[in-house]
């Protein structure tokens, strides 16, 4: 906790105890999984087994086909189409259940309703699928190439889409003497909420609705996506997204489950229950991060990065998801790989590639975690081909501070921050020297010590212009909030984003209560149900503290006016001479508590004046930052490892991390959104990896495979935070929700190469394991060294 | 991820279990549940009929003598960890127990439960065979002991009959001068090790007994390599060599990583028990 700052203070700036812990902490929270109805049933899918292939024939037993629903039976159902209009994009249409073809396992083919779920598994194992399995597109290289299987058949190839930029490359010149071309991979992931996806889906008579509960991020984007695929007017279908359990950008997308489970709840008249178990999550559900990159970097031969050519290549599986589409990762790369820094010759290509794998999700990061290390390890080589530190070439490199704001190569308008502060804080925090000096000391244990640097930087509540130019299904445009007093003198404030996890239950109370001054514990967040909130694309891109937080404050500064209206009305004088301060209208003779002002306009609105202000304490606002290009905040991530070249175990010793997110709401909830985002990160970096064989089948189905790193994994991470305001938000504060989980891998694997550099050894990969280090090890060693291989 | 139907029965003593075993081909023996239970769900497993096995009086037993402990199949490896049974010595049993999975399995998880299962990974299999340790097994036929080494005859296979059941494992406790080396290698705490390695020296004896675990099959037993002499400068380096040249003979060389992480485990466990 940040104790600097002043004890007194709960708004704005305070680290104050998050509201929702309480009835986490104590098991009380209320997910989809807690939702009891009536007769309610429940679903299991039969998926596809095979990645690719043509469905012959479904036979279903007689005695279950009335409780078993395919394709043909989904009379009236639209498919999902998430399209771009950027240009050469190509649509898929992802069916709700699966025709004619199949194109990855877990592909959803049959829904089979029971009493319980055991007995719709049962179902499930004695329905029989015909496939003629077709050549499985499972790596996103060879299905680039040319001749490759189609994905998409009357496509011609398997691109979903291809981007460039050309920023004055062919100007490149002779004072490029340095240069380094590396080839990296990063594993395809699979995200892992505590809770995964869950949908009880019923349909009310009494208010024609269809009323669907489900674990999301978006319950605003999920209705629009329901009533585009079931032909429903928005009003006849309300989302409640109830307790979620995690999010990460996983609940940011609509699922054929959630559309198939509100077609047949109103077919049927019953309520249907659908909890993804984790085998569905971890093979069907939710693919994240698999990139390729080529990249070379240039610099001229006093240490400075010149230049950057890369061709980046992204297995976007299947389908393009809905809302976020299928290029939102390969399409960004582009504009994400220059980084923090200022040089003057670029190029970039990229490929979004069709698979028979399930579809690329935005996970925690989207994007900049796979570029962040493809950059930044690329810097590490290319300070080593010049033979100077690390830190050296991103302090020649880096934008400075007194360029800002700063539109960089790739045209994005950075707004503020001082980055070789940030840098020359993670490089002292870290004790660079001493790490250097015990590396020429050597250790004792046979271990090697290595240090390495990430940075990057987030673009957060990125708005209408950003989106309008992709043209996805969704654009985000005002923010809004409702406030309202109840007639007790609460604050009640309804936005349509959604919290979990990210503690906005406090931190928009925090920003009520430093406009109002009303206590936290008479402000209650509203969230997570279209039928109480005002529309907004939900959480996801960072957005919240910018853009709700910003509308919360619209709202309130709108419901201040009107408070010092009523109040100036009965302390009968004229409203130009109160003022609001600590929750009471204050005019020369007088105060009045805001309470008390909605006690009177609720409940003895006798006692007001006749000329009253008639327009009440209830406020919808919306909100816009004043440029929609985004926050970018921005950190420096330094990591000291210890390497058993003989074993390949890699321990972190100590890891620190530099942030400036602006003005920060509330300091002890942004630590936790670092330490949790580097938890994530070390994920990426050592242990998670969704391994597919050549028929696309996924190989880890179950946590003893595909493995998280736990809190035993976890070293101490120190954190130091900088806070330079940006212009364009309310209170100058940054999103950074996403920041922790984006540059550990680099920064890992850098420390993991400067551990390995005198043996010769190189990684390009992640994750880095065990087995990786020792056969590299083994791959560097000089002939004569190796032992003999076994007879 | 639910399990198909199936019947359930408590059986109170060992006799009543096997006739129930004996009558029930497609019955599955329940004790801890730790293996069981996730194979259920994922339907793996499909049995008919779950024999829970926990409430015979007799697999909970503790038997001491002066050299031999003989401990019930079901019990915990908390109550182990937890010392609330006896040890072999030097608290061998409690440090290995402490080590398996996470607390959670190992309050419910049970020693004769996972020798029953074999798994590879599984610790008490590797330690229980660097120790000569012998299963006690009823069957319709009566109750015989298995040398543990010959019971497990691959991975997760043994030469258990359907109506066997695994009443207790049988420990030589440890020579006064004995110690026992125990290293194992995971992707993380908790996870199923990628290598184990147990060294037992004994000075007194001059004895040397190493097994490497979680070799994909049954635990390889190095029994023929002489300890290094006290003086001796070069002899762990010697010792080492000839372990190294074991395992690639017992079908390790062919995978440097593989060869890398058993040598290493084993090398950690010889310097645990050798003389510094």
């Amino acid at each position: 906790m940040n104790l600097k700052n002043k004890p007194l203070n709960v708004g704005i700036g305070a680290s104050v105890p998050r509201k929702e812990d309480d009835r986490y902490l104590r098991g009380q929270g209320q997910f989809v999984g807690d939702v009891r109805l009536p007769r309610m049933h429940d679903v299991a899918f039969l998926r596809s087994p095979v990645a690719h292939g043509c469905i012959r024939r479904v036979i279903i037993p007689d005695d279950i086909r009335h409780v078993v629903f395919i394709a043909e039976d989904l009379v009236g159902v639209a498919p999902i189409r998430a399209d771009t209009t950027l240009p050469g994009f190509k649509s898929s249409v992802q069916p709700i259940l699966a025709t004619g073809k199949v194109r990855y396992v877990g592909e959803p083919i049959a829904l089979c309703i029971a009493p319980t779920r055991a007995e719709a598994e049962d179902h499930v194992q004695r329905i029989v699928v015909e496939i003629d399995e077709l050549p499985a597109i499972h790596d996103m290289l060879e299905g680039r190439a040319a001749g490759s299987a189609l994905v998409h058949d009357h496509w011609g190839d398997n691109l979903f889409l291809t981007t460039a930029i050309d920023a004055n490359f062919a100007a490149l010149t002779a004072a490029a003497t340095h240069k380094v071309t590396r080839e990296y991979r990063t594993a395809r992931q699979v995200m892992s909420p505590l809770e995964g996806r869950g949908v009880v889906a019923q349909w009310d008579s009494r208010v024609g609705q269809l009323i669907v509960h489900s674990s999301t991020q978006q319950p605003h984007i999920v209705r629009s996506g329901l009533a585009e695929c079931l032909g429903l007017d928005e009003g006849q279908i309300r989302v409640i997204a109830p307790d979620v359990g995690g999010g990460f950008g996983y609940k940011g997308v609509l699922l054929t489950e959630e559309v198939a489970l509100g077609w047949a709840a109103r077919k049927l008249g019953m309520p249907l229950r659908w909890l993804e178990d984790r085998r569905e999550n971890l093979t069907a559900g939710a693919d994240c991060r698999e990139h390729h990159y080529i990249v070379t970097a240039y610099a001229s031969a006093d240490g400075r990065l010149l230049a950057l050519d890369c061709e980046a290549t992204v297995d976007s599986g299947a389908y393009s998801a809905y809302p976020f589409s299928a290029c939102l990762e390969a399409g960004q790369i582009g504009s994400i790989l220059p980084g923090l820094y200022d040089f003057p010759h670029y190029r970039c290509k990229t490929y979004s590639v069709a698979t028979n794998k399930p579809p690329i999700l935005p996970y925690r990061g989207v994007a900049r975690t796979g570029v962040c290390f493809a950059l930044e390890v690329t810097l590490d080589a290319l300070a080593r081909e010049l033979g100077i530190e690390p830190a050296a070439l991103r302090a020649n490199s880096l934008v400075q501070p007194e360029q800002m704001p700063f539109d960089n190569i790739a045209k994005r308008h950075f707004d503020s921050g001082d980055y070789p502060e940030a840098l020359r804080r993670a490089v002292t925090m870290i004790g660079l020297d001493k790490v250097r000096g015990r590396q020429r000391n050597g250790e004792t244990d046979g271990r090697r010590i290595g240090v390495g640097l990430a940075m990057y930087s987030e673009q957060a509540g990125h708005g209408t212009s950003v989106y309008a130019a992709w043209g996805i299904p969704m654009v985000p445009g005002y923010e809004q909030c409702t406030a309202r007093f109840t007639p007790d003198g609460a604050l009640e404030l309804r936005i349509g984003a959604h919290s979990h996890g990210q503690g906005l239950e406090t931190t928009l109370s925090q920003v009520a209560h430093s406009i109002l001054g009303v206590a936290h514990d008479r402000i209650k967040l509203v969230h997570g149900d279209t039928a109480l909130t005002p529309y907004s694309t939900g959480t996801w891109g960072s957005r919240c503290m910018i853009m709700s937080g910003g509308a919360v404050a619209a709202a309130c500064d709108e419901l201040a006016t009107r408070l010092k209206h009523v109040g100036a009305k009965l302390l009968q004088t004229a409203v130009a001479d109160v003022r609001l301060q600590d929750g009471a209208v204050i005019g020369p003779r007088g105060r009045i508590g805001v309470a008390d002002i909605a006690r009177t306009w609720y409940r003895r609105p006798q006692d007001l004046p006749a000329d009253a202000d008639a327009s009440g304490l209830e406020v919808t606002a919306g909100y816009k930052a004043k440029r929609d290009t985004g926050t970018f905040s921005y950190a420096a991530h330094a990591v000291v490892v210890a390497v058993t070249p003989g074993t390949g175990e890699v321990e972190i010793l100590d890891y620190v991390v530099v942030e400036d997110g602006g003005v920060l709401v509330n300091p002890m909830i942004v630590d936790g959104q670092i330490i949790g985002g580097v938890a994530q990160g070390i994920g990426t970096a050592l242990y998670e990896e969704m391994p597919y064989d050549t028929r696309g089948q996924p190989l880890a189905s179950t946590f003893a495979d595909y493995l998280l790193p736990g809190p035993t994994e976890m070293p101490n991470i120190r954190i130091d935070h900088m806070e330079t305001p940006s212009p364009y938000t309310r209170f100058g504060q940054k999103g950074l929700g996403e920041g922790g989980a984006i540059a550990p891998p680099a920064a890992i694997t850098n420390a993991i190469n400067d551990a390995l550099s005198t043996l010769g050894v190189e990684l390009l990969v992640s994750p880095i394991t065990p087995r990786r280090i020792v056969e590299a090890v083994e791959a560097a060693k000089p002939r004569s060294a190796k032992p003999r291989a076994a007879a | 991820m639910k399990p198909v139907s199936f019947e359930y029965v408590r059986p109170a003593t060992v006799r009543e279990a096997i006739s129930i075993l004996g009558a029930n081909p497609d019955a599955k023996i329940l004790a801890g549940g730790q293996t069981l239970g996730p194979m259920l769900n994922l339907r793996l497993a499909q049995p008919t009929l779950l024999v829970d096995i926990t409430r015979i009086p007799q697999l909970v037993r503790v038997d001491e003598t002066a050299d031999v402990l003989t401990l019930g199949a079901c019990i915990t490896h908390a109550s182990i960890e937890d010392g609330r049974v006896p040890d072999i010595g030097d608290r061998v049993l409690a440090r290995v127990a402490r080590g398996i999975a996470y607390r959670a399995v190992r309050s419910r998880g049970t020693i004769g439960g996972s020798l029953a299962h074999a798994d590879p990974a599984a610790d008490w299999l590797s330690l229980l065979s660097a120790l000569d340790a012998c299963l006690l097994l009823h069957g319709r036929s009566g109750e015989r002991a298995v040398p543990l080494t010959s019971f497990v005859t691959g991975p997760m296979m043994t030469d258990l009959a359907p109506d066997d059941l695994v009443v207790a494992v049988r420990i030589p406790k440890l020579n006064r001068t004995a110690r026992i080396g125990y290293n194992k290698i995971c992707r993380k705490t908790g996870d199923f090790a990628d290598a184990i390695g147990v060294a037992v020296y004994d000075p007194e004896r001059k004895s040397l007994r190493l097994v490497a675990g979680s070799v994909g099959g049954a635990p390889i037993v190095i029994d023929d390599i002489s300890p290094p002499l006290a003086g001796q400068t070069d002899g762990r380096a010697k010792c080492l060599d000839s372990v190294r040249s074991r395992l690639q003979s017992a079908g390790l060389g062919a995978d440097v990583y593989e060869l890398s992480i058993h040598t290493a485990t084993l090398q950690r466990a010889l310097d645990e028990v050798l003389p510094a």
